[in-house]
């Protein structure tokens, strides 16, 4: 017989719609809004950033994958996401090789050291955030005015702070400022409406199971119910659910940080579970400790770190399961 | 009309659909026979046959070459007429040897007298569970397991629902299909013997409902016997698995390493009904069966073949394989084997002979990015992905605690693995090994009773 026949394992089909490389894809055309509403309020800056993170992410990817003689995998596209990530969480007066010094935290430190691809244990953009907010907290500070539309800021803009719309002494914005994105912040977490957008995109396509998004922003609006009283009120300044969800990065989190697949639980109950843990954490960095203005990093990672435990503890019974007859029986 | 339950997990692969179109309009026909056959002495799981023929014997087509062996067995019967080259192993669709009998064909196609069950409605459970047992009925859709042990309820066991699946949910086959187009009064009568033999109130026939024509048929055959359902299934794959049935069809969920028997209910397959109704009737024990040959072939086909027939056969009926044919399976492409040779004797468990352009095996692996689908797609509700890595760390305690062996192979995860990964083969592995250490523990304790026995044997005679 001349032919070559393959023998494998079954299944002999597989979903060719589905991909690592079409999922991250996807994660990159839902963060696409985002990044322009970001180059459209904070001009050249912004892109400049995203450039330069991306670029970083892929080469530290590329020649720490060398370096090490391993496969290369960065055409995965998953640098690219982390890349982008983390310029989001960027403030736009932050100097480029802020961006590059954030990239190779996230790609080399967090990712690759820990086993690359699936093996690390926190979302390597919010470490290397982390990371870059206590090492030049100064050069973090989201508190550069937008200038919609305008490539570079008005002279001398740059160096005026305004008020952030947390923090200790919250300057109040209106709903649409925040919804919108016209507010100083980081670049990819202030244009609310890119946002939802791509989270919208990412649960039609599949990419991302509600019940992390829908857990976290669910728990938050209670939580911030309960313990201010007021959905929206203009007196009341940023003491509303509304105000709160609205701001800071709690949906670039909750679309896009916390359903990280990597460092979020994989079982259904540990997804809600993961949600409503993100949202509290940040509920309570938020309220009782008013100092540190962002809750929304430190929540997820804190949820990170207990993702095996939620795992442990959700694995699914089971069809048919039925429970030993005597538990720890030996052999 | 009962309530359908939907089963947790499956996938709907395109190639359901796509797939099943080719060959889901052609009707039987009726294979030429091949001038040689090798009949496996082993068609069903359990115990291989003994063998009742020698080199030289003349044998008629439905003469029993091979005598069942202890409970867990059914008896293989010649599928022509012709003399007895030889009685050797060959290599079967799983790559292992079995002992098979070789039989050059006569092309005279002389039959064994056939003696039908003079009063079919007289028989009983262990009448009818015998017959099956001489037949060689086994599980026909598959899985091969032995109809007379289907058969022997144990007095404690109430069964009060007989299924038949005509679900048929693997991508590309049609011949449980074009069965039911066929010969669906003749299913039924087989499955109105067993529901009386075995005393069943009710007969639920679960179909996919892509097969709208077999619901028709089937429902027309059935429709003067209220005990009868016929249900049609939403098309979700693996929709023809004994227990996602089971639970699609009466909400009762098998337990863990149950059987349905357990639940109150027989599966079998309309294939083994047709065959158990040609035994009763006809008195024609299983010697053809249908076989779907689709995929990259000239010409896909359904195909009346006898046992024993090569692959080879097949192929070049169909006019062999196309250029672009990278795999060749025996079966479907979701649980089917792959084969690497032709001369595959066609046994009762084969339902279709597959041929691919693309070869899963090609495609590099990745990491697990953790994305939980094939958590979600599981219809056994495993984590797939964990028990992989359970399983390449040789932690295979763990594995069976998170229920690895719980796993029916579907390969829904697999399919649906963004990184590739061949999940179904690792949890395959783990089942594999899990077993063969249970069955070494069970040895060692026989041993060490034996021992113990031994031991208080030579005090007592010390005493």
């Amino acid at each position: 017989m001349q032919r070559k026949l393959v023998v494998s394992s079954s299944p002999h089909l597989r979903n060719e719609g589905v991909s690592t490389r079409r999922l991250m894809l996807d994660v990159i055309i839902a963060l696409l809004p985002t990044a322009v509403a970001s180059v459209w309020f904070f001009g050249g800056a912004a892109l400049n950033l995203l450039l330069v993170a991306v670029i970083t992410a892929v080469a530290a990817e590329y020649f720490y994958q060398k370096l090490t003689k391993q496969k290369t995998t960065v055409s995965d596209l998953s640098a690219v996401v982390t890349g982008m990530l983390l310029a989001f969480n960027l403030p736009a007066s932050a100097p480029w090789w802020i961006a590059a010094i954030g990239s190779v935290i996230a790609i080399v430190l967090v990712k690759q050291m820990f086993g690359g691809m699936g093996q690390n244990f926190m979302n390597p953009a919010l470490i290397a955030r982390t990371i870059l907010m206590l090492s030049w907290a100064s050069l973090m500070a989201a508190n550069v005015l937008p200038h919609a539309g305008q490539w570079v800021a008005a002279a001398g803009a740059d160096a005026v702070a305004s008020a952030t719309p947390l923090g200790e002494n919250p300057a109040s914005y209106s709903l649409w400022q925040l919804f919108s994105g016209n507010i100083p912040g980081m670049l990819g977490e202030t244009c609310k409406l890119t946002l939802i957008l791509g989270g919208i995109y990412l649960l039609v396509r599949g990419v991302i199971d509600w019940r992390i998004p829908a857990a976290f922003i669910g728990t938050a609006f209670v939580l911030f119910w309960i313990y201010y009283g007021t959905l929206y009120s203009v007196e009341s300044g940023s003491a509303n659910v509304l105000y709160q969800l609205l701001s800071g990065g709690l949906l670039l989190g909750a679309f896009f940080m916390a359903t990280d697949y990597v460092t979020s639980p994989v079982s259904p109950w540990g997804r809600v579970i993961m949600g409503v843990g993100c949202a509290s954490v940040l509920f309570v960095i938020r309220v009782y400790n008013p100092s540190y203005p962002e809750g929304c990093s430190f929540a997820i990672l804190f949820m990170n770190v207990l993702t095996p435990l939620i795992d442990k503890l959700t694995v699914p019974k089971p069809f048919g399961y039925v429970k030993p007859a005597k538990p720890g029986k030996g052999a | 009309m009962s309530l359908f339950h939907v089963f947790p997990g499956g996938i709907h692969p395109r190639e359901g659909i796509n797939g099943k179109a080719v060959t889901c309009a052609l009707p039987i026909e009726e294979l030429p026979q091949p001038s040689r056959v090798a009949i496996p002495l082993l068609q069903h799981i359990g115990t291989p046959c003994k063998s009742l023929v020698v080199k030289g014997d003349k044998v008629k087509v439905g003469m029993m070459i091979g005598e069942p062996v202890g409970f867990v067995s059914a008896a293989v019967h010649s599928s022509v007429s012709g003399t007895v080259v030889d009685v050797q192993p060959c290599i079967l669709a799983n790559g292992l040897q079995q002992p098979c009998v070789i039989i050059d064909n006569d092309f005279k196609d002389t039959w064994v007298e056939l003696t039908p069950v003079a009063e079919p409605d007289k028989l009983d459970g262990k009448a009818i569970s015998q017959l099956a047992r001489n037949a060689g009925l086994v599980g026909l859709g598959g899985a091969t397991f032995p109809h007379a042990v289907k058969y022997s309820l144990p007095p404690d066991k109430k069964v009060d629902t007989l299924i038949l699946n005509g679900a048929e949910c693997e991508p590309y086959l049609s011949a449980d299909h074009r069965l039911m187009l066929a010969y669906a009064r003749e299913i039924v009568t087989g499955a109105q013997t067993l529901q009386h033999a075995l005393k069943i109130e009710r007969v639920l026939v679960g179909i996919e409902d892509n097969k709208p024509d077999a619901i028709e048929a089937m429902t027309k055959a059935c429709e003067n016997d209220p005990t009868f359902t016929v249900t049609a299934m939403p098309t979700h794959y693996p929709q023809g698995g004994e227990k996602q049935l089971v639970y699609s069809l009466t909400g009762r969920t098998v337990k863990s390493g149950g059987l349905p028997l357990d639940s109150g209910v027989i599966v079998i397959n309309v294939g083994s009904s047709h065959a158990l109704y040609r035994a009763v009737y006809e008195g024609r024990p299983v010697v053809d069966r249908v076989v779907t040959v689709s995929g990259c072939v000239k010409k896909p086909a359904n195909y009346l073949v006898r046992i024993g027939t090569p692959v080879e056969w097949l192929l070049e009926t169909s006019g062999g394989l196309l250029p672009q044919a990278r795999t060749l399976l025996y079966g479907g492409p979701m649980m089917g084997m792959a084969i690497n040779r032709e001369d595959i004797p066609i046994t009762k468990g084969c339902s279709g002979i597959t041929a691919l352009e693309k070869s899963s095996a090609l495609e590099n692996e990745s990491n697990c990015i953790r994305c939980g689908r094939c958590s979600s797609v599981c219809p056994m509700c495993l984590v797939p992905s964990v028990l992989d890595k359970l399983m390449r760390k040789g932690m295979y305690d763990e594995a069976e605690r998170q229920g690895v062996m719980n796993c029916i192979e579907c390969g829904a995860c697999t399919w649906s693995c963004p990184a590739k990964r061949q999940l179904t083969q690792s949890c395959r592995t783990s089942k594999k090994v899990i077993t063969e250490r249970r069955r070494a523990e069970a040895a060692r304790q026989k041993a060490e009773e034996a021992r113990r026995a031994a031991a208080v044997a030579v005090q007592e005679e010390a005493k």
